[in-house]
């Protein structure tokens, strides 16, 4: 790995947004970052917004009302990024499939690199999420400089 | 013509131009290793704040206008002249005046565009000015009532610490330093760390690469604060940074100790503790001098 890709494995600055989860996930994501687990030894940061994130963390499912907010954070993180999918829910819609106000999974909105099934998932599988996250992130830093990517 | 003395002062400008970022990141991550051991934690590696700046600097390049980038080159520029003119030993005035254009700078930033965030933190950032430069111009006023002159050079001329005279300045430098670098009780304006009230405060529009010359610049900064703690014990210098690395481990552990004021709680304990302690300290020289005790 290189000076950069390694950079940006090692200092993934995290971007959480609950599209209309139980609060289940969303409660073991914010546990990932208690000295139990302590995420920020990876160096992870929870940002807060979209213009400082590298990792997308989606909980709950896509649905009408928070599609282009979805949308519009995804757009406004500046690549390279990844989005990873928290929960049964924004892996396939869970217990909400079918409704009338639901488009289904995460990945009918925006492009979803990892999903970590689970209700609620766990913090050591969010954590082996982001860790799979990185990996894809590190495979697309070395296989195409950032403009590149930036423009495709 | 470059004589040695010239070549010299070539050469400690470098050196601080380049020096002065690495410790100031490597300080910073020391921060973050401290900040993380007192809550328990294990903490990032103390290189982490690198980490950050290369990917930062790596990151797609979004911009809301161009005048923004702008005030991020005059924010770090001011930060770098700053330190020189610190190095260089010039007039402590000046050395404050520049600190300030970039702050202002990087409020003008904040304030050409038009997220409500970036907005209320450019405000706020404004207030954190208005609390902590009383206390630095008192300093200044207080070297030189003790030295007789502007120049830091003539602190240095002197063969005892300031400290003897102005403890309670040197002590003020423990808020100054807080709200320089965004600690609690002071971080109203844009906190770090995963406290986020106004998202990114003065730094939410701010991204990528502008983000990381931010964070380079918040690195000189910290080196030229500590740089004039330093100062109050100038003979032989050694001393002095061990009372300014005193003073930010002071403030790394007032940071994990206290939550977050609000800005009227701030500027009333900066100007009554900090400023308001300081006058008492200049008076307290006039008098002590009047009746000969010091040499004035």
């Amino acid at each position: 790995m290189n000076i950069i890709t390694t950079a940006r494995v090692k200092s993934p600055w995290i971007l959480h947004f609950d599209t209309g989860s139980c609060n289940g996930c969303d409660i073991e994501i914010l546990a990932c970052l208690t000295p139990l687990y302590d995420v920020e030894r990876f160096g992870m940061i929870n940002v807060g917004n979209p213009k400082h994130a590298d990792v997308l963390l989606v909980t709950g499912p896509a649905n009408r009302r928070n599609a282009r907010v979805l949308r519009n954070l995804y757009e406004q993180m500046p690549a390279p990024k990844v989005v990873i999918v928290i929960g049964t829910c924004g892996c396939s819609g869970g217990v909400f499939h079918n409704c009338y106000n639901m488009l289904g999974g995460i990945d009918k909105v925006i492009p979803v690199d990892v999903y970590v099934p689970g209700c609620a998932a766990k913090p050591e599988a969010i954590i082996d999420g982001v860790v799979l996250a990185l990996q894809r992130l590190a495979e697309r830093s070395e296989s195409k400089p950032a403009l590149a990517e930036a423009l495709a | 013509m470059i004589t040695p003395s010239i070549a010299l002062e070539i050469l400690v400008t470098v050196f601080a131009l380049v020096v002065a970022p690495l410790a100031g990141g490597l300080l910073f991550g020391i921060d973050r290793k401290l900040t993380a051991r007192l809550q328990n934690r294990i903490g990032p590696p103390i290189v982490q704040p690198f980490y950050d700046f290369i990917k930062l600097w790596n990151k797609d390049q979004i911009f809301a206008n161009r005048s923004q980038l702008i005030y991020v080159y005059v924010h770090l520029g001011a930060a770098m002249a700053s330190l020189v003119l610190l190095v260089w030993q010039q007039d402590m005035l000046v050395i404050l005046f520049t600190l300030a254009l970039g702050g202002i700078s990087l409020v003008l930033g904040g304030f050409s565009v038009r997220s409500p965030y970036s907005q209320i933190g450019s405000q706020r950032e404004l207030l954190q000015m208005l609390a902590y430069e009383p206390m630095l111009v008192l300093a200044a006023v207080g070297f030189y009532l003790v030295t007789g002159s502007f120049l830091v050079a003539a602190v240095f001329a002197r063969g005892t610490p300031l400290l003897f005279e102005l403890p309670v300045i040197a002590l003020s430098f423990v808020l100054v330093l807080g709200i320089k670098l965004r600690k609690s009780p002071f971080d109203i304006a844009a906190a770090g760390h995963a406290h986020q009230e106004l998202v990114r405060g003065l730094l939410t529009e701010y991204s990528g690469r502008y983000l990381a010359l931010i964070e380079m610049a918040h690195w000189y900064e910290l080196l030229l604060v500590l740089g004039i703690i330093s100062l109050f014990w100038a003979n032989p210098l050694v001393v002095g940074f061990g009372l300014s690395l005193l003073l930010y481990f002071l403030v790394i552990l007032i940071d994990n100790a206290v939550a977050r004021l609000t800005w009227t709680s701030m500027l009333k304990i900066t100007w009554s503790w900090g400023a308001g302690l300081s006058v008492l300290n200049l008076a307290a020289i006039y008098v002590l001098s009047y009746l000969g005790w010091i040499g004035g």
